[in-house]
């Protein structure tokens, strides 16, 4: 029976030890184990699978994943941070720039802005290929001068008072149609995301007048790219009581772990610890510090349970990005397999 | 001895290679523009192969984007089998994780709207 419950845990749970973590790999594969069927079968991973989507607003997702294994579970996360092709600028055409920064820096600024433009509408751009063309390409102009305000006040020390258009800003920077995208595109759909984002500093007589082109890429080649805030997942916490905890213990116990996971309720008149919701745990460790405590429990997660949390910066809606990585990680499989199939004709 | 697989001038994907004097059951694949977003994944789904005696995948040098992805089968199955077995199953598992997020996403978006509903 305990043998049992040792395998069980073994293939099932990552345990947090006081020194280290034990059980990390995935170890179900066929042959390891006597008595347990681990070959690949595709309709016990559907019965076990299922996708629980636990919040969701227009920029971020936190969903979970159950049933899965790490190896795929990591390889949309990385998909999602740098294989989702976004558009951004990369070729800036200064026209003049007296400003107190540099073209080079500014054009490293403008590259990082992120635009609101379905990448999916837009093709890569050909190697070797200069001009663009409209199914490839987004232009932007910015251009602002800045004048002293006459109207300012003798004494007056305000840089807002005294200087006009002194803040360059996402606002100021314009889409230029090329070709048919005015038609394909509504006006102000190609624009950046946010119009607050300062870009540069002005002083009077200075001046920024430069034309950006956009091109889609990936995350891989620029992290500009990177359609992400940020994409993580974290694996559910499985916190268990070895044995009873009551009274004052109980008391410190909760204070233990994040609140709410810890729940102390009266039995019969005693203060019991009872195990809430594991799942608000972020595995401080603080139960190690405690001698009496750190027997009384055992830390570990649920290996195959990822709780995901998608971060988007504007382009697409999370959900899209989701499935976005999904289909890109069929698109990988589909070219070597058509690879395969090429040459096995011959 | 090494077969590559590329027609004119198009950059090879995949390559195998196999040392003199081994069958067809020991055989290291070359996955080029790859690293382990579909090393790992690929290499877990391979391994749930019974038939698969040993699979296991390497990066060369972080300075090149390519993976070494090596099959060995038990008894006398051509490596190539596994591999091709464990591509199709990958996508199988996309496509279902697909499906079901979707499902999930509408299930969410509808239960958002019906409690906007009855709030009004």
């Amino acid at each position: 029976m305990a043998a049992a419950q040792a395998v069980e845990e073994m293939r099932t749970r990552v345990v947090l030890g006081e020194f280290g973590v034990r059980n990390v790999h995935t170890t179900d594969f066929p042959g390891n184990y006597s008595g347990y069927d681990d070959a690949w079968d595709q309709d016990r991973f559907e019965k076990n699978f299922r996708v629980d989507v636990v919040h969701m607003d227009e920029n971020s997702l936190e969903f979970d994943m159950v049933g899965i294994d790490a190896a795929i579970a990591n390889a949309f996360r990385r998909i999602l941070l740098a294989e989702v092709p976004t558009m951004a600028v990369e070729k800036v055409l200064v026209y003049n720039n007296t400003s107190i920064v540099q073209d080079e820096i500014l054009a490293h600024r403008l590259g990082l802005i992120p635009i609101h433009a379905d990448p999916r509408l837009f093709e890569y751009r050909n190697q070797g290929d200069e001009e663009g063309t409209e199914i490839d390409t987004l232009q932007f102009r910015l251009h602002v001068r800045c004048t002293r305000n006459p109207r300012a006040a003798k004494d007056s020390s305000d840089p807002n008072e005294l200087y006009v258009n002194h803040k360059v800003y996402t606002r100021h920077m314009t889409w230029v149609p090329l070709g048919n995208q005015a038609d394909v595109f509504p006006e102000g759909t190609i624009r950046p995301v946010h119009d607050d984002i300062l870009i540069a500093q002005l002083r009077p007589g200075q001046e920024i007048d430069l034309l950006m082109q956009c091109v889609k890429g990936i995350g891989k080649d620029h992290a500009k790219f990177s359609p992400v805030a940020t994409a993580s997942y974290r694996l559910l916490p499985d916190i268990t009581l070895l044995e009873p905890v009551e009274g004052a213990a109980a008391e410190e116990l909760s204070r233990c772990f994040s609140p709410g996971v810890i729940e102390v309720k009266e039995v019969q008149g005693k203060k019991v610890a009872i195990v809430a919701n594991p799942r608000l745990d972020t595995f401080s460790r603080e139960i190690f510090r405690h001698e009496k405590l750190k027997k009384a429990v055992r830390l570990a997660r649920v290996r195959d349970h990822y709780i995901f949390s998608v971060e988007s910066t504007g382009v697409l809606p999370p959900d899209v990005l989701v499935s976005e990585a999904i289909k890109v990680l069929m698109g990988k499989c589909r070219r070597f397999l058509d690879e395969l199939d090429t040459v096995q004709m011959d | 001895m090494k077969t590559s697989m590329a027609e004119g001038e198009r950059k090879t994907a995949l390559e195998m290679v196999q040392a003199a004097g081994t069958d067809r059951h020991c055989v290291t694949f070359v996955l080029h523009e790859e690293d382990h977003t579909l090393g790992n994944s690929l290499r877990y789904v391979i391994m749930k192969n019974p038939e698969v005696e040993f699979c296991g995948y390497t990066t060369t040098h972080p300075s090149e984007s390519k993976i070494n992805l090596r099959i060995q089968t038990r008894g006398a199955l051509p490596a190539i089998e596994p591999f091709q077995k464990g591509l199709n199953e990958l996508m199988a598992v996309c496509q279902h994780v697909l499906d079901k997020f979707e499902a999930s996403i509408k299930d969410y978006k509808d239960r958002k709207a019906s409690r906007n509903e009855h709030a009004f």
